[in-house]
């Protein structure tokens, strides 16, 4: 196995049909019958990652692996296990092992069945440069990162991630994908603070260490020697990267069927509760976007309407979800779903038409500018009542201009009341993928301007 | 994209989605992996590294099984199980660590691991870090199994489904639950470490636990309690583990207790005296001690994403963590707990290490080449998330020594404060200093007596400042090693099972009550 076998067309037609046989040997090991149901997918990753700290390389990795994750219901005893054993043994004991487990389990009466035959989208979200590039090809952006800081010292990573996925099922539906998937995320320090920078994209070669460097480079010097803040209710300009960790706590607290129909979410379906300036949706085929035309059950991923000028629209569903809400799936299935339940993961934030976060901060009588939110939880769902901290560059906005840096500051507060109605005040007109808290290349957002945001402590406290 | 290779298959997929399954090698006739060929691939890809410049290699071939059952609502809701076996390969190479991970165990691909392991490493030079040594430590040969008395994987799975359809539906049957849950969890670990330096161990680690908890859903809000903590209770250890929880005895209570939370008054914001039950001083300790000693955080190795440390080792020996009661170790030998073992990911024997002496600040969590830069002894706290992850320093089983008091005698000599329970969110920054912790309940203490119940407890403060104020401590028959199977850390995120041995206690003047 060399660095480069993945890459080429020939070694990925061969990889698809490697993936093909494992589901095919799979299904015909569990044998065909009546009451029998199973989908099967197989999947190969090259992974590459080198992080870096102190300004210099210090991890620096590579992986192949394969795993094949087998789900079957017999007569609605349902059970799942997964292997990276992909020999005749290792299939072998997979199929055992979830045939001697479902044997034991009382029939699922919420059991969806597997998907039947059904379109999916032809997406291609890969690029074959990335799905294997060499260890020196991540090296030289975190060079240009590092590089970018003069007196700063750097940490942070860059990694490049290809996937190609087989499904099958025993209804005879199929689906193939594969994606890709890079990111330079990196801080620059000073011995009082850090400024970060992120990049996402399908394309590794369309990262720009240098520009992502400077931006963590100028946000770490601009914020060096910061002063507290007194806890109280602020004006905020947010970055992507913190818009990007509200749409994913509103994904995956909120519009999530499960917790819905468990009374557990803040979704009021038709109700206005967003500002009519607030514009979410899911769509895994948008020409942006990353990862598989099908989710984890092998159901088609369709544009999904979410919120539309602050009126919350729909939810994400699986075919869990969907059967006992009397709908379809909307294609949101994930791995570990029939506990987590459906999670939307192509999420886009719609922008505005600030040319800029300098316009945003412009409008700012006395407010704060925050480049990241820190480490959130949720203390209750049903309210999105979050706390978190701010972090690599937060500053005190003064008649729209930033005055000062301030220390990193602990917020606590409701992710929908902040967005609620007559609170989102204006939107960039760029958008991006960003780094929320869930990880990159879930949210493509733009920076906002909202009304008020609840700090409860800083640093004393 | 679909392949050129096969233009028919696409076609027919965006059509119908249909396919024929297409017989494949029949699934029936394999024998099981032969566990004795796992020192071979280990071997194997060191060699591989080796024969490509590395100066030092080390590689762990692995076989990890977990079983998972989780119930709702009187039905289970998932029962699966997931198996990874590979070989992962570390090379030191100019200075400068590359690692290599594969899942086709043959020493052929092990050997190329090795191989790439050693071209990664290369490529690390073109950003150099200061150059990587290893302190020593004893060449081994050797091999540990976890002690238990009864295998998790030998318990069938159906006791252990009816257990906990028995438990979500004894909680369902208290009126205003909406939601009662229960999970177990099984892992066993098998690992064979191999280095260039002559170290040849086997480990098996057998872990597992679980829990259960009831929600209660009111007009605005939700209401949970979990039992034996959140998230459940896991230990090293055999199923007997499980059994003694008697999730039975208490499902009623916590249903009842989530319904009462409903309806009960608001944590007030104060500056009050808190009494803290053990899980939740447990991870006051995970959060606020254990991750601010890891000694690569301190040196500024995890800085961009999980945040470096307020600890500087220039003060290590004099720095005031706390108050005279505080007294913290890091054991990786103590019998049950969750972050025990034989040998770390390095081969370095399990071992205990103090960490605050009387409060004051005297050790770190390391690794050999952690410890080699800090002038320090390799703490062997050094595990990886699986055979292709990267090891780093993960906290053992970091704990705090009982005191000489007793809850009881706690609440007995507190004249106003709040008793919290159950941790239900946590958040600190990326120096480890400021936190706010959320509690599933809480009761108010008046005069030595604990009062009505409070929802939506909270507390906050800053690292030094809040153990100062700890004041009493409960003694050794409080003193329980809680597991903490989701600690997160490093990128990508790698998933580590710790422990926290705790008791109940004191602290004086809290900020609590923090509103949203």
């Amino acid at each position: 196995m060399s660095a480069t076998d993945g890459a080429g067309p020939a070694a990925a037609a061969a990889e698809v049909v490697r993936l093909e046989r494992l589901c095919d040997q799979v299904l015909a090991g569990l044998g065909a019958g009546a009451g029998i149901e199973a989908q099967v997918i197989a999947t190969a990753s090259r992974w590459g990652l080198t992080r870096f700290a102190n300004s210099g390389i210090h991890q620096h990795v590579g992986e192949h692996t394969v795993t094949v994750s087998l789900q079957a219901a017999f007569d609605g005893r349902v059970a799942a296990a997964s292997t990276s054993r992909t020999d005749d043994a290792g299939l072998y004991e997979l199929v055992q092992r979830v045939e001697g487990a479902a044997a034991v389990r009382p029939v699922d009466p919420e059991w969806p069945g597997v998907t039947p035959p059904t379109d999916v989208a032809d997406v291609d979200h890969a690029d074959p440069a990335t799905h294997e590039p060499a260890p020196a090809a991540r090296a030289a952006h975190v060079e240009a990162f590092v590089a970018a800081g003069e007196s700063t010292r750097a940490a942070g990573y860059v990694d490049a991630a290809g996937t190609r996925t087989v499904f099958a099922n025993s209804a005879g539906h199929h689906a193939t994908g594969s994606w890709t998937r890079a990111t330079i995320d990196g801080i620059h320090q000073t011995t009082t603070s850090a400024g970060k920078g992120h990049q996402t994209s399908r394309r590794l070669g369309a990262l720009d260490g240098g520009a992502t460097g400077r931006r963590a480079a100028r946000l770490a010097a601009d914020s060096a020697d910061a002063g507290d803040l007194e806890p109280g209710r602020y004006a905020v300009v947010l970055s992507p990267e913190c818009v990007a960790t509200i749409a994913q706590f509103l994904a995956f607290y909120g519009f999530n069927a499960k917790a819905h129909l468990e009374g557990q979410s803040f979704v009021e379906l038709g109700e206005q509760q967003f500002d009519e300036a607030f514009q979410l949706w899911d769509a895994a085929l948008d020409d942006r976007a990353l990862g598989l035309g099908f989710d984890a059950e092998g159901s088609p991923k369709r544009r999904l309407q979410l919120v539309t000028d602050g009126v919350t629209g729909n939810l994400a569903h699986d075919r869990r979800t969907a059967g006992r809400a009397g709908t379809q799936t909307t294609g949101h299935a994930i791995a570990g779903g029939e506990v987590y339940g459906p999670v939307p993961t192509n999420l886009f934030v719609g922008a505005g038409d600030a040319p800029d976060v300098g316009a945003l901060v412009a409008q700012v009588d006395r407010g704060l500018l925050v480049t990241e939110l820190n480490y959130c939880r949720v203390l209750d769902p049903r309210t999105q009542v979050v706390t978190g901290l701010t972090r690599n560059g937060t500053f005190l906005i003064e008649r729209g201009e930033v005055t000062r840096p301030v220390t990193n500051l602990r917020f606590t507060q409701s992710f929908v009341e902040g967005l609620g109605p007559g609170r989102l005040l204006a939107a960039t007109a760029d958008t991006r993928f960003a780094d929320g808290e869930f990880g990159p290349g879930m949210v493509h957002c733009p920076a906002v301007r909202l009304a008020s945001w609840n700090i409860t402590g800083g640093a004393r406290g | 994209m679909v392949p050129d290779a096969t233009p028919d298959r696409r076609a027919q997929q965006t059509v119908t989605g249909r396919r024929q399954v297409r017989q494949g090698t029949p699934v029936g006739c394999a024998t099981t992996t032969r566990r004795g060929r796992l020192f071979d691939y280990a071997e194997a890809a060191v060699q591989g590294a080796l024969d490509a410049g590395a100066t030092y290699a080390d590689a762990r071939a692995l076989l990890s099984r977990e079983e998972a059952v989780f119930a709702r609502d009187g039905l289970i809701e998932s029962l699966r199980t997931d198996e990874h076996a590979g070989v992962g390969v570390r090379a030191l190479m100019g200075g400068a660590w590359g690692f290599f991970a594969t899942n086709d165990l043959t020493e052929a691909s092990a050997r190329s691991a090795g191989q790439q392991a050693a071209t990664i490493a290369r490529a690390s030079a073109m950003v150099p870090f200061p150059d990587v040594s290893l302190t020593d430590v004893p060449v081994v040969q050797d091999s540990y199994e976890t002690p238990h008395d009864e295998d998790p994987f030998a318990v069938a799975i159906s006791e252990k489904a009816d257990l906990l359809v028995g438990v979500t539906t004894a909680m369902r049957e208290v009126d205003g639950i909406a939601v009662a849950r229960a999970t177990q969890r099984s892992w066993s670990t098998e690992k064979w470490f191999v280095s260039s330096q002559g170290h040849r161990i086997s480990q098996r680690l057998v872990e597992c636990g679980g829990g259960m908890d009831a929600t209660a859903v009111g007009d605005n809000e939700t209401q949970r309690r979990s039992y034996p903590q959140a998230f459940g209770q896991y230990a090293t250890g055999g199923y007997e583990i499980i059994r003694d929880f008697d999730l039975p005895a208490h499902a009623p209570r916590i249903a009842e207790e989530a319904v009462a939370l409903l309806s009960a008054e608001e944590c007030p914001t104060a500056e009050s005296d808190l009494v803290l039950e053990s899980s939740q001083l447990a991870l006051q300790i995970h959060e606020s001690v254990g991750h601010a000693i890891e000694l690569d955080r301190i040196l500024g190795w995890e800085a961009a994403f999980a945040g470096t440390s307020f600890l500087d080792l220039a003060k290590l020996g004099s720095l005031r963590y706390g108050s005279e009661l505080m007294n913290i170790t890091a054991d990786a030998t103590l019998p049950r707990a969750l972050g025990t073992f034989g040998y770390d990911d390095e081969g370095t024997p399990a071992q205990q290490v103090d960490i605050v002496r009387d409060g004051t600040w005297v050790g770190v969590l390391s690794g050999r080449d952690s410890a080699h830069i800090a002038g320090l002894p390799p703490g062997g706290m050094v595990r990886a998330d699986g055979y292709n992850r990267l090891p780093m320093v993960r906290m053992t089983n970091v704990g705090i020594m009982p005191g000489d008091s007793s809850l009881d005698e706690i609440i007995s000599e507190t004249r106003d404060g709040v008793y919290m329970s159950t941790n239900r969110s946590w958040s600190i920054d990326d120096k480890r200093l400021n936190f706010q912790f959320g509690c599933e309940i809480a009761w108010e203490v008046k005069n030595g007596r604990r009062g009505r119940m409070l929802r939506n407890p909270t507390y906050t403060g800053i690292t030094p400042v809040f153990w100062s104020k700890l004041d009493m401590l409960a003694g050794p028959d409080e003193w329980v090693a809680w597991g903490t199977p989701n600690c997160g850390k490093g990128q990508p995120m790698q998933v580590a099972h710790t422990g926290h041995p705790a008791t109940p206690a004191r602290f004086r003047n809290v900020r609590v009550g923090v509103r949203g």
